[in-house]
């Protein structure tokens, strides 16, 4: 099929530019008449905050930046410079600090209802695939900002993460030395991520959300009951019966969502940017300080589940190895996750029992993996997390044979939808 | 909704029963709330800081002319009265203090104390400044209960007095000692009366931890009043956009 320039045939200036780019092309594929199914619910509010949650970072990371000094001697200080001497600077920087725990609320919710729904089941695969390694990079991106202040917890924080690659037989050891640049986290270890977390993860991450979207255009999206809108068109529009015009109904309901998420993010950024300590955490209220450790090193409260199943493995041999494998596995096992899932329903709506009861025990034990990464080692910490580890993996892992022993109800041939 | 109703419950519930094992961290002996808005005891808590703290800590990251213009003071006062190591507003607030010899001094050297309310907690400094009391088997004859093994010598002694602490007595341990929670007392006794009486003296620390309350986000006070702003314009915003669904969405059945 050849490229047709212009297939709409616009005059005028916009004409001018559609015979040399497909602007109107563009514009009607992906919202003026790409056609979503009308019953999208709470949880499909999350993929175009996590769009406008990744624009607040990049738009506030070219700010920080500009003042920002990627110098183990003054980078602590040049943070607390753009919090007093720059115009807006404080403000600046919870908006980004607080836009990455926001990010991560975002996508975990944007993820959760993909395991809900299953949009992740054929022909969206790859857009579920583009998804998780958006998630893996998030990750990355995260913990390189994460360092950037180099605050005490900033740079226990590194040497914890980074000290992982270590326990990797035979190179571990030159392995960290490399990724460093050093014997320890150092200036030169803060050069390298600064340049990964303004240059390269940045542009990974957007290339990745724009590959997530032209999947997901291309095949079309699901919705809370797992049906197919595309099976029933209007057959003289062609346009899908239960499917409406992204633009401008999505877009309007899609704001009212913004204005809610907003709310309440910058009420944090504004009134409590802290976030009590989990948002900003005290120690790193203190510059690096290779001499001291921090009491309880801890990462991120989004990165608490994954700590957690590291803590909670066993080391053999006095290698810390199995729990890098098993925290490692906790994010790789979301990629086999369009194959492990053998319902012949998309929907939680229409599975049987046991995927219910085993979608809300995974969801309890990612909670409390969540809380007890964040809290100092204790013995019914550790218990707790290793239950709490073995049903996020039985969650995946038994996925092939409760989703094919279950009987689930019938689907709908249309989607269900009450007007309001 | 009925399905989101019950997964927030569940997720609810959840993590209000998870505290429940973690509980503890290190008690403060006295509750302290810092008050940003009070403007005047920020400017006597400066006064305090300049004359009893910069002499060994320094606030590097806060500029002299800052902080008066923030908390009011006008320059000719903050110059007379405040700036004791540079004739410069644009200045940051240091210690003359040389670094290296306070490390032989005390064995460690004094340090910077900007954002040291954000580190440690306001309430925390508070209870530092409240609870040192007389320990011979201590270089500088005084020990803190919130930070055991200070090097830093009591310096408002002059102004507190000297207290001792109350040992715990032996028969009262059934009752109070492991219920947690409940302090039963003061547990300090003043033997030497200060230049303060306890209530003033409670009003100087006071006065002193708003201050470095301050000094720890000198831009908190503008933050807070464009916050309200925000959510206001926000909440008319959201309405609108409700508004403006609703009708777009008439079409849809």
């Amino acid at each position: 099929m050849a490229i047709v320039p212009n297939p709409y045939k616009t005059t005028g200036f916009l004409g001018w530019i559609d015979d040399r780019f497909p602007l109107t092309k563009l514009w009607k594929d992906h919202l003026s008449e790409y056609y979503a199914p009308k019953n999208f619910n709470f949880w499909y509010y999350f993929g175009s905050l996590a769009l406008l949650v990744l624009v607040n970072q990049l738009l506030t990371g070219i700010w920080l930046v500009m003042h920002y000094k990627p110098d183990a001697a003054v980078a602590w200080d040049s943070v607390e410079y753009i919090m007093r001497d720059v115009p807006y600077g404080n403000i600046l920087r919870y908006l980004h600090s607080t836009g990455a725990s926001a990010f991560f609320v975002v996508v975990f919710l944007h993820m959760y209802r993909g395991l809900l729904y299953g949009s992740y089941r054929k022909p969206r695969e790859l857009v579920w695939l583009f998804g998780a390694l958006i998630f893996l990079v998030l990750m990355a991106e995260a913990f390189c900002g994460y360092v950037l202040p180099w605050g005490n917890m900033s740079y226990w924080g590194a040497n914890v993460i980074i000290n992982l690659f270590g326990t990797i037989p035979v190179i571990g050891p030159d392995l960290v030395v490399w990724i460093q640049g050093d014997y320890f986290p150092s200036d030169a270890t803060l050069g390298r991520l600064f340049s990964l977390h303004v240059i390269f993860l940045p542009f990974v991450l957007v290339a990745l959300v724009v590959a997530h979207l032209i999947a997901l255009h291309e095949v079309g999206s699901n919705n809370p009951d797992g049906v197919e809108i595309k099976k029933h068109k209007d057959p003289k529009t062609g346009i899908p019966l239960d499917g409406i015009a992204f633009h401008p109904y999505y877009t309007v309901k899609d704001v009212v969502g913004v204005g809610v998420f907003l709310i309440i993010f910058l009420g944090i950024v504004f009134f409590a940017p802290d976030g009590g300590g989990w948002l900003l955490e005290k120690p790193n209220f203190t510059p690096a300080n290779p001499l001291a450790t921090p009491e309880h090193i801890t990462p991120a409260w989004y990165f608490g589940s994954f700590y957690a199943m590291l803590r909670a493995t066993p080391s053999i041999a006095g290698s810390a190895l199995p729990g890098v494998i098993v925290m490692f596995g906790g994010v790789a096992v979301l990629f086999l996750v369009p194959w492990l899932d053998r319902s012949p329903v998309k929907s939680i709506r229409y599975k049987g029992k046991l995927s219910k009861i085993a979608l809300a025990l995974f969801t309890i034990a990612f909670v409390l993996l969540s809380y007890y990464g964040m809290q100092p080692p204790s013995p019914a910490g550790t218990l707790i997390s290793q239950i709490g580890t073995i049903v996020y993996f039985a969650f995946f892992f038994l996925m092939p044979f409760y989703t094919k022993l279950e009987k689930t109800k019938p689907e709908p041939e249309r989607v269900t939808h009450a007007a309001h | 909704m009925q399905r989101i109703k019950t997964f927030l419950i569940a997720v609810a519930l959840t993590a209000a029963a998870a505290p429940a094992y973690a509980a503890g961290g290190h008690a403060l002996t006295y509750k302290f709330e810092p008050d940003s808005n009070n403007i005047q005891s920020a400017q006597r808590g400066a006064r305090n800081f300049m004359n009893y703290c910069s002499g060994c800590h320094s606030m590097k990251h806060l500029r002299y002319g800052r902080l008066g213009q923030d908390l009011g003071i006008p320059e000719d006062l903050l110059k007379a009265n405040l700036m004791f190591t540079s004739d410069k507003p644009g200045d940051h607030i240091v210690s003359s203090m040389p670094k290296e010899e306070a490390a032989k001094w005390f064995g460690q050297t004094p340090p910077d104390l900007t954002v040291e309310t954000r580190m440690r907690g306001a309430d925390w400094v508070y209870n530092f400044l409240m609870t040192f009391y007389v320990d011979s088997a201590k270089h500088s004859g005084v020990n803190n209960l919130t930070l055991p093994g200070a090097s830093m010598p009591h310096v408002l002694m002059d102004l507190q007095g000297v207290q001792v602490k109350v040992e715990e007595k032996a028969e009262g341990h059934g009752e109070e000692g492991h219920g947690g929670g409940h302090h039963a007392g003061p547990k300090f006794e003043l033997v030497q009366p200060g230049k303060l009486s306890p209530e003033e003296y409670k009003k100087f620390v006071t006065d002193t931890v708003n201050f470095m309350h301050y000094a720890a986000e000198p831009g908190r006070n503008a933050r807070i009043a464009l916050g309200y702003k925000v959510i206001l314009f926000l909440l008319l915003f959201t309405i609108l956009a409700y508004l403006m669904k609703k009708e777009w969405w008439k079409d849809v059945h």
